[in-house]
């Protein structure tokens, strides 16, 4: 007859520490490769409209004559797709989830990238 | 004659992780008959592949199943790989066995808390489920995701785990091993559990095989099917047993599965022993033109991602069979003549993935 099998598991988990943490005061597990949610190094972004392009959900939309970066973070799987393809490397996956909205919105961030500006050569020629 | 009628079970109920519904015919305490209606979570995925392009649709395969994920993201590639004629790198086979493996792992252990919890084990549930968050630990620490891995991509993958990590993912492999052996031992040995399980819900080797049953439903009945063993990708490699038990009944469903987790662990072991170096991908050029069915293991059975492509970048048509659609007709079978209380037991032990079915 086996009656007490799980006799064994039970006590080595009363003499073990919980298998659950106590979120929020302590912080949730994260490793390095963690997907949290999509940032941008506004300052690099050439606005190509890459990430646009690749985003399976639709989430991104890259305004060229605006010069703005907008993300609707409901929209957004996190799948790493953007991160993967941006050309310049400006779109970071951060391990942090997303905070928590009441309502609909978008994230709208302004792209302040300068295209340098290119010295003259026709100028320098003539000169 | 008694008189008949019909209770209805689902979409809601307790027991029940996803809606299904069952009309239950019953004469007295006895079910008779059971009519089952799905089609309350139909998501169109596959409409979808007309408007995303062939890579990015790989997300939204992944995305049709929030247990086996991984094994539809491998599926829908290794369908796009075998139309554009592309060869995988080795070393990409190898660690898409790995995840694969993991995943079966954690959707094995999540089953089986759910089962407990069906026949009222609540412990047992739980416990179950503290092993699988070990899975999910290592799955999250090498693709960064828990149970969407999104690590698949056409032509290989997408991450590389180093080789210091895989030698660690071995030796954890022992003590999850041996967390595994003491979580079956429950489920087979216990003479409660044993007594809740046996002869309900019987499915005869030849109903099994008629009705068209995959995966754990058909090897718990004795039914030696295992796509595994067809080789693709880098399981040719690999020597396993296949798990098969003769009951037929929920016992021989458990136990079955509670078999395959130390299948699962073995192929890990032997996939980390003989992953060869090298790239992880291959460039991908073109566009895929021709249709192919691609097949593969998942937990609950076999999986078909049919695949046809125009040579543009959309495809023209995705269609995806589900392990748990073919296992619907067994379970039926199963519920006729049992009782109303063992319902959820049978229905639970085909392990219904609803989801993945209506996609």
């Amino acid at each position: 007859m086996a009656y007490f099998e799980m006799t064994k598991t039970a006590i080595k988990t009363l003499l073990s520490t919980p298998a659950t943490i106590l979120y929020p005061a302590q912080p949730a597990k994260k490793t390095a490769l963690s997907r949290g949610h999509v940032t941008i190094d506004e300052s690099r972004c050439i606005s190509c409209g890459t990430c646009q392009r690749k985003c399976p959900s639709q989430a991104i939309v890259v305004s060229r004559e605006a010069k703005t970066w907008q993300i609707d973070r409901l929209r957004c799987v996190v799948c790493n797709s953007c991160v993967d393809t941006c050309p310049v490397k400006c779109l970071f996956m951060d391990t942090q989830y997303s905070s928590p909205v009441i309502a609909r919105s978008v994230e709208l961030i302004a792209i302040t990238y300068v295209k340098p500006v290119k010295p003259e050569k026709k100028d320098e020629a003539s000169a | 004659m008694t008189k008949q009628i019909i209770v209805p079970f689902g979409p809601q109920h307790p027991v029940l992780p996803e809606p299904i519904h069952l009309d239950l015919v019953l004469e007295d305490e006895r079910v008779v008959d059971a009519i089952p209606s799905i089609g309350y979570i139909h998501r169109g995925f596959e409409k979808l592949v007309e408007k995303r392009e062939y890579p990015e649709y790989v997300y939204i395969a992944e995305r049709t199943c929030g247990i086996c994920s991984f094994i539809h993201g491998a599926t829908y590639c290794q369908g796009i790989e075998q139309i554009m004629n592309l060869e995988v790198p080795e070393r990409a086979q190898y660690l898409r066995v790995i995840w694969s493996e993991y995943s079966r792992m954690h959707s094995h252990l999540l089953w089986m808390g759910l089962f407990a919890d069906s026949f009222g084990f609540e412990n047992l549930f739980m416990n179950a489920f503290r092993i699988r968050e070990r899975i999910l630990d290592v799955m999250e620490q090498t693709t960064g995701g828990r149970v969407i891995q999104g690590s698949c991509k056409i032509g290989g993958v997408r991450r590389d785990i180093s080789n210091e990590k895989l030698d660690e993912m071995h030796r954890d492999l022992d003590s999850i091993e041996r967390e595994i052996r003491d979580l079956t031992t429950v489920f087979l040995q216990d003479d409660s559990i044993k007594h809740r399980l046996r002869n309900v819900g019987r499915l005869s080797k030849e109903d099994a095989y008629h009705l068209g049953a995959s995966g754990p439903t058909a090897r718990g009945s004795g039914v030696a099917i295992d796509l595994r063993k067809t080789g693709y990708g880098a399981y040719g490699n690999l020597n396993f047993q296949l798990v098969t038990d003769s009951c037929g009944d929920c016992y021989g469903r458990c136990a079955v599965r509670a078999k395959e987790l130390f299948t699962s662990i073995d192929l890990i072991r032997q996939a980390i022993q003989k992953i060869p170096d090298g790239p992880v991908d291959i460039k991908v050029t073109g566009v895929p033109n021709g249709e192919f069915f691609a097949r593969a293991e998942q937990p609950r059975g076999e999986l078909v991602h049919y695949i046809k492509g125009n040579g543009t970048k959309f495809l023209v048509r995705s269609r995806i069979r589900t392990p748990t659609l073919t296992n619907i007709p067994p379970l039926v079978r199963m519920l006729q003549g049992c009782e109303l209380a063992d319902v959820p037991v049978i229905v639970l032990s085909i392990d219904p993935c609803i989801s993945c079915t209506e996609r």
